[in-house]
């Protein structure tokens, strides 16, 4: 299935990620191209078919509700690219 | 001491045992064969002091009579393992500056082990690529070139610098990941030795995730025993990944050189494909023959699903991939570019730091998992993978391991294939299958072509199996007698 400029307009908008308006047209596509390689899938028969989310086949485990650490503020901020009084610093989010 | 960087894992360890040389020796020939060998772009950071420091404290540690399995062994890491306190960037712009707070748990394992940092090694963009060009540091060039030419070859990947350390001298062995073939194209495109273990061996906790259903790390090495060697120390359970098993793990460095007699070895016919070029078909008869005289029966299998599981694998990884790049919005740690709102900031954050081949796949994964294509897409192609692990169930009744070709093509020119994303995925034809279904893989080189370029063989193995794949590799490795080096040109 081809998809269209409008389409990658509003994916890369779910995604986050600003696409200028020219890219939109060569995304497309690219983006069709691979789509429509995919489409192979189809002939498959997958009837009755569980489908496979991971090749390890038991259930996760589940460990004691405790705290195993914590009070490492310094070492979570380390890498933020911005810090203020053991916080993050972030752009406004409520207007 | 000059010939200290050409040595096996095995012969260094041995030579360190017996005090022919000091692990600072040996890690010091490694720092300055690495600084000869900046061509390459193999290493995008190198810790000279601290793999110093770390090989004086092992010194001190073998005096002591506290010898670990991998003392004093100079080792690099692929960077998309984190380093504690070491840049680990996964050959991303938007990791530019991170430098974690803690230790992956693989390679710590490697230290516990007595081994010794050399640095980080160049990929792919998050793993995402097959040729090392995703790397915002520039692509790796493969120690290899075509006989008489200077042009530049692509080591595979996305464990590109992992393979070219490896087969250029530069470190004993290196850690890289597999995510549909990142460790075993590249090891055939260097003519190195490289497993991807069995989905849940190598705890993922501290490796930058990509497709966190399809990720398994694994060693890269010069022969199948260092590789046995390395994974050993690299396996086992870690309560900090759900998804790492709670078994022991073998000693796979004794299953290397054990009897391969009667074991069965199946052919699958859909690994035959258009176009594949005849001389990998008659390594394929080569690889063959050799185990047949090693006492192996061959039996002809056949996984029908063969030809679906990369467009499977193009659904499944990059819908994977979306959601566990979201992580990255600039708030937290990596690269943040303000805009006029959050959601703009997000936006920019990740439109700079992101290169071209990860915005593709994150799109697509956004696309597939979006409102109206959930169920014709990612759903489908899990039901396809479904099938693709069936057709490897049906073969295990009748065959103890499977052989194939590694990759379709030697390695190609760097660019060659860049333009067409397609073109460049079908690298992985007869690794992705390996991924989807969980099992262990693991190339072998086995022969050069025309050009004197080499190319790998593949064995796959049962789940948790990786033992037979190291006594086959051995069997193999024995018989192909694979010597050849690249002629240095860096």
């Amino acid at each position: 299935m081809a998809i269209d400029a409008a389409t990658v307009r509003k994916v890369a908008r779910l995604a986050r990620i600003a696409e200028p308006e020219e890219k939109l047209e060569p995304l497309a596509r690219e983006l069709s191209g691979i789509l429509n390689w995919i489409e192979q899938l189809n002939e498959v028969d997958t009837d009755g078919v569980e489908p496979m989310t991971t090749s390890v086949a038991t259930t996760l485990p589940m460990r004691d509700d405790v705290v195993t650490d914590g009070g490492d503020a310094a070492r979570v901020l380390g890498n933020a690219p911005r810090s203020e009084k053991g916080f993050y610093v972030v752009p406004k989010v409520v207007e | 001491m000059s010939d200290l960087t050409g040595l096996s894992l095995k012969a260094a360890l041995d030579g360190l045992a017996k005090g022919d040389f000091s692990s600072e020796e040996i890690t010091s020939a490694h720092l300055d064969a690495i600084r000869a060998s900046r061509p390459l772009n193999a290493y995008v950071v190198e810790t000279p002091h601290k793999a110093i420091e770390m090989a004086k404290a092992s010194d001190a540690r073998r005096k002591a009579g506290e010898a670990g399995p991998l003392e004093g062994a100079p080792l690099g890491v692929k960077d998309l393992f984190c380093t504690e306190g070491v840049q680990s960037t996964a050959g991303s712009m938007i990791l530019r500056e991170f430098r974690p707070a803690y230790e992956s748990t693989v390679t710590s394992q490697l230290w516990r082990d007595g081994a010794v940092m050399l640095g980080k090694l160049n990929m792919d963009e998050f793993a995402m690529g097959s040729s090392n060009e995703t790397s915002a540091w520039g692509p790796v060039a493969n120690p290899w070139r075509v006989e008489g030419s200077n042009a530049n070859l692509t080591p595979g990947g996305s464990s590109g610098g992992s393979a070219a350390a490896v087969a250029a001298d530069l470190c004993l062995g290196a850690t890289a990941t597999d995510t549909g073939g990142s460790i075993r194209q590249p090891a055939a495109f260097t003519g190195t030795v490289g497993i991807k273990p069995t989905y849940g061996r190598c705890s993922r906790w501290g490796i930058v995730a990509f497709a966190s259903s399809l990720d398994q790390a694994g060693p890269m090495a010069r022969s199948v025993e260092d590789a046995a060697i390395l994974l050993k120390s690299m396996s086992g359970h870690d309560p900090k990944d759900s998804t790492s098993l709670p078994v022991e793990v073998p000693d796979f460095p004794a299953f290397v050189g054990k009897s391969v007699k009667g074991l069965r070895v199946g052919i699958p016919k859909e690994y035959r494909v258009d176009g594949m070029p005849a001389e990998i078909e008659k390594l394929w008869e080569q690889g063959i023959a050799w185990l047949k005289e090693a006492g192996c029966e061959i039996v002809e299998v056949s996984l029908p699903h063969t030809r679906y599981a990369l467009p499977a694998y193009y659904i499944i990884a990059p819908a994977e991939a979306s959601s566990n790049l979201a992580r990255y919005d600039g708030m937290r740690y990596g690269l943040r570019v303000d805009g006029q709102n959050l959601t703009d900031t997000y936006e920019k954050t990740r439109a700079e730091g992101f290169g071209a081949e990860v915005k593709r796949r994150i799109l697509i994964g956004t696309y597939v998992l979006s409102a109206g294509y959930y169920d014709a897409y990612y759903l489908k192609a899990l039901k396809v993978r479904a099938r693709i692990a069936e057709d490897f169930d049906k073969a295990w009744e009748k065959v103890d391991a499977l052989l194939t070709p590694t990759a379709p093509s030697a390695a190609f020119a760097l660019g060659e294939k860049s333009d067409d994303p397609v073109a460049m995925y079908l690298n992985d034809i007869f690794t992705v299958t390996v991924n989807l279904a969980g099992l262990p893989g693991m190339s072998i080189p086995a022969g050069l072509d025309a050009n004197g370029l080499p190319l790998g063989l593949q064995l796959i193995g049962r789940n948790l199996d990786e033992g037979t794949l190291f006594s086959l590799g051995g069997a193999i490795e024995k018989a192909a007698d694979f010597k050849a080096k690249p002629k240095k040109w860096w």
